[in-house]
């Protein structure tokens, strides 16, 4: 094999293959990336047997053929050479070595023969669909905060993508929960995607994703089968298992009879919250509203380290009400909000809170209050 | 040299005998009457109780411990001569000394018998840290003009009065600092009364094995063997800065101990870390249905005592001992602090669920550790699990149960398990 391309493009794929790679992982070529060059694109394949990425880039192609090489040091490589730079990358056939080479600079890299490489097996996709590169953003960035990390309820570790019903409207649906809070995102079905199944996505496929996002109007193929799921661009393939597991009904959680409204500037409270939670010592900081007439007072009390109060003018209108929550889970569901207020929905203290952006009701979330 | 008879009390001048009472059991020291820093602990002491509650015992080998299969927890001197140690495996015991009286431990006398104990160390000083049942330290320290004695004179005399008012015996160690009280009351067991000066520390200490400081298990061992640290002297030859590099903040504590430093008070109560309960099996089991009752068990008997402590924990221990002794654990942290059976043995069955192996296991626990007062415990429900507040409160409801009409009087069909 003998290749040579542009540093900026075999950065870019070199890159999205070393973050798949798993850093401690005991099978060797795994923290490898396969290089495979023919005809006039060079594709670079990662793999951590969960989650596969392929990425395709123009290169100048002298000798076909492929090797793998440990990603993390050819991305380290390719990270410090001078931008600009014409990397050559060849490998002779039985040496065992690939040569990097840019400028005055080479490199000597032990590989491993791509015949051990293992390929993540093909699926039949049951429902293939398109979907602009901004709307899949939307639903996963504001899911996953709420994705849980307790790896005894495995199935919450992941975001819920599912086709569900909105005001009677099909939507494409993602809910992700911790058993704390949940977040349930909505956006219009896209073409040939009705009959896609539920599936958990999890939650290193969703930061993986995101790197495909970034161009708004870019098409994204979605490929879904029960077992796997499959996003691809023009140049980048992510294909990724999910988790096999039932995730659970999350309807009967999400509060309908919720009556007291609060309506506040989600970026002041935010603040706000920030703010008081600083005298908190303790690991899951509680913080407690006091609502009253258009008066909304947050207060921490922590009897080792200090107190703190902060009072915000908000739209309320119902009677007193005392509620008390972890700071951080107000604080996360605060940031998802970007364009209109906050309005918050109580019942009681003890009760689970719903919040969403003004009237909004494609992006919900729902907090469980703690006791304070 | 100032001397001490520990029969008759009496104070007085160098002589290899008591000047008073005529006994040879004299204790001189140059610092005799300086130093204040004293550890106690006990002789054999479940194997006392059980000797002074039963006379016929007193001639024979007594072992106390769970079972044919549980570990010794106490042997007395007789069956100790045969090779006998705590923490040895019974069977093994058993094989040293055949003919040992085999004793279930009775808890709640060994721990009415340690109240009575701690009640004549409170008329020494309010100093006290109690390390078990059967061992505290005790800082003496200023004491002297309120007794109108030294503290080696109250010591002395409280070892007396342990034998003659209670019936068990005991070793003090005396020093000027807790690492080397703990050592001093080894070093003449039984009835022993042992004093390590400031004088003597330095020369007192080179020879020994590393092995002596407290808290050194088997793998501290190991690291300290890796660095060809075998002895104090050995120790003495590192600069501070190698320590620390090499053993971390243990390294900062050993460049001081070796110089015989150590610099923690005895502090009345020393905060409690964790809380767990374990179970060692007549026969290894691999029997879910029956783990399954062990863990419910345990786990309530985890939570009884978090309550009656006002506690509650955030990290769950599983503790599996297998067949061959290997130890296996898995810890999972709880997003809030609990202290219900319910939360913990939820937790603790999910960790047993992901263990791959089938067993069979020689002993099961439960733990809780990252402890927080119980008002900033169990304070967030969780959304999925909306029975989660009726449990909690059923529990409530049967703990009060309990309290009025005894421990059995209401149980969940699992504890039958």
């Amino acid at each position: 094999m003998k290749i040579s391309m542009e540093r900026a493009t075999l950065l870019r794929a070199v890159a999205q293959a070393q973050s798949v790679v798993e850093r401690r992982n005991t099978i060797p070529i795994l923290a490898n990336v396969l290089i495979e060059a023919e005809g006039d694109t060079v594709t670079f394949r990662a793999t951590d047997l969960d989650i596969e990425v392929l990425d395709r880039a123009e290169a100048m192609v002298e000798k076909a053929g492929g090797t793998t090489v440990s990603a993390v040091t050819l991305h380290e490589i390719v990270r410090k050479l001078p931008d600009g730079a014409q990397v050559a990358l060849s490998e002779e056939p039985g040496s065992g070595r690939l040569t990097v080479s840019a400028g005055r600079s080479m490199f000597n890299l032990a590989t491993l023969p791509k015949e051990d490489f293992p390929v993540m097996a093909s699926s039949e996709y049951t429902s293939n669909f398109s979907c602009k590169a901004q709307v899949l953003r939307r639903l996963f960035d504001k899911s996953k905060f709420a994705i849980s990390t307790e790896e005894t309820r495995y199935y919450l570790n992941g975001v819920y993508m599912h086709v569900s019903d909105s005001d009677g409207a099909k939507v494409l649906r993602c809910v992700a929960t911790d058993g704390h809070r949940l977040a349930r995102i909505d956006a219009p079905l896209p073409d040939n995607a009705a009959d896609m199944p539920g599936v958990i996505v999890p939650r290193k496929t969703v930061g993986e994703l995101r790197k495909l996002l970034d161009e708004d109007d870019m098409d994204i193929a979605v490929s879904v089968s029960e077992t796997k799921i499959r996003f691809a661009t023009h140049n980048i393939t992510l294909t990724s298992k999910v988790i096999d597991g039932t995730f659970p009904d999350y309807t009967r959680v999400i509060p309908q009879g919720n009556t007291r409204k609060l309506e506040v500037d989600a970026s002041e409270f935010a603040k706000a919250v920030d703010r008081v939670a600083t005298v908190s010592s303790e690991r899951s900081r509680a913080v407690k509203l006091a609502l009253d007439e258009d008066r909304l007072v947050l207060s921490v009390n922590a009897p080792d380290s200090g107190a703190a109060e902060e009072e915000l003018a908000v739209a309320y209108g119902d009677e007193r009400l005392e509620i008390g929550f972890n700071a951080k889970y107000l604080l996360e569901i605060a940031s998802q909000v970007d364009r209109e207020n906050a309005v918050f929905l109580f019942n009681s203290s003890g009760d689970p809170t719903l919040m969403r952006e003004g009237d909004d009701t494609s992006a919900v979330y729902v907090v469980m209050p703690m006791r304070v | 040299m100032p001397s001490l008879c520990r029969d008759c009390l009496t104070p007085f001048e160098t002589g290899s005998r008591c000047p008073a009472c005529g006994r040879p059991r004299v204790l001189s020291h140059p610092e005799l009457f300086d130093l204040s820093i004293a550890h106690m602990d006990c002789d054999a002491f479940y194997a006392s109780v059980e000797k002074r509650d039963n006379p016929e015992l007193a001639a024979k080998p007594v072992i106390i411990g769970g079972g044919r299969r549980g570990v010794v927890s106490t042997a007395c001197y007789i069956a100790r001569i045969r090779g006998v140690r705590s923490a040895m495996p019974m069977y093994r015991a058993l094989q040293l000394c055949p003919d040992a009286v085999v004793i279930k431990p009775r808890g709640a006398v060994y721990a009415q018998v340690s109240g009575q104990i701690r009640a004549l160390m409170e008329e020494l000083t309010p100093a006290i840290e109690p390390l078990s049942l059967d061992e505290a330290f005790l800082d003496l320290t200023g004491t002297a003009r309120l007794h109108g004695a030294p503290p080696a004179v109250m010591l002395a005399r409280l070892v007396k009065r342990m034998q003659e008012e209670i019936g068990v015996t005991g070793s003090i160690g005396l020093s000027h600092n807790k690492f080397l009280a703990k050592i001093a009351s080894d070093l003449d067991k039984p009835r022993g009364f042992a004093v390590i000066g400031q004088a003597e520390t330095p020369a007192f200490l080179r020879p020994k094995p590393v092995r002596l400081l407290w808290g050194v298990g088997d793998a501290g061992q190991a690291a300290l063997d890796r660095a060809g640290i075998r002895t104090f002297e050995d120790l003495l030859r590192w600069e501070k800065r190698d320590l620390v590099q090499r053993f971390g903040s243990m390294g900062e504590r050993l460049f001081h101990l070796a110089r015989g430093e150590d610099r923690r008070r005895v502090t009345r109560n020393a905060p409690v870390k964790s809380i767990s309960n374990e179970t060692t099996f007549d026969e290894d089991t691999g029997d879910r249905d029956l783990l399954d009752g062990h863990l419910w068990r345990l786990s309530e008997k985890t939570t009884d005592r978090a309550k009656a402590k006002g506690m509650a924990g955030r990290t769950v221990t599983l503790k599996l001992r297998r067949a061959n002794f290997t130890l296996m654990s898995r810890r999972m942290t709880l997003p809030d602090a609990t202290q219900m059976a319910d939360t913990l043995y939820r937790a603790a069955r999910g960790l047993f669920d992901q263990v791959p192996e089938p067993g069979p296991w020689r002993l099961i626990g439960v733990g809780l550790s990252d402890l927080v007062p119980a008002s900033m415990a169990d304070r967030l429900p969780d959304l999925l699990d909306p029975h989660a507040a009726t449990r909690a409160k059923a529990e409530r409801a049967a703990d009060e149960i309990r309290a009025r009409f005894g421990n059995d009087a209401i149980l969940k069909g699992r504890a039958l398990r």
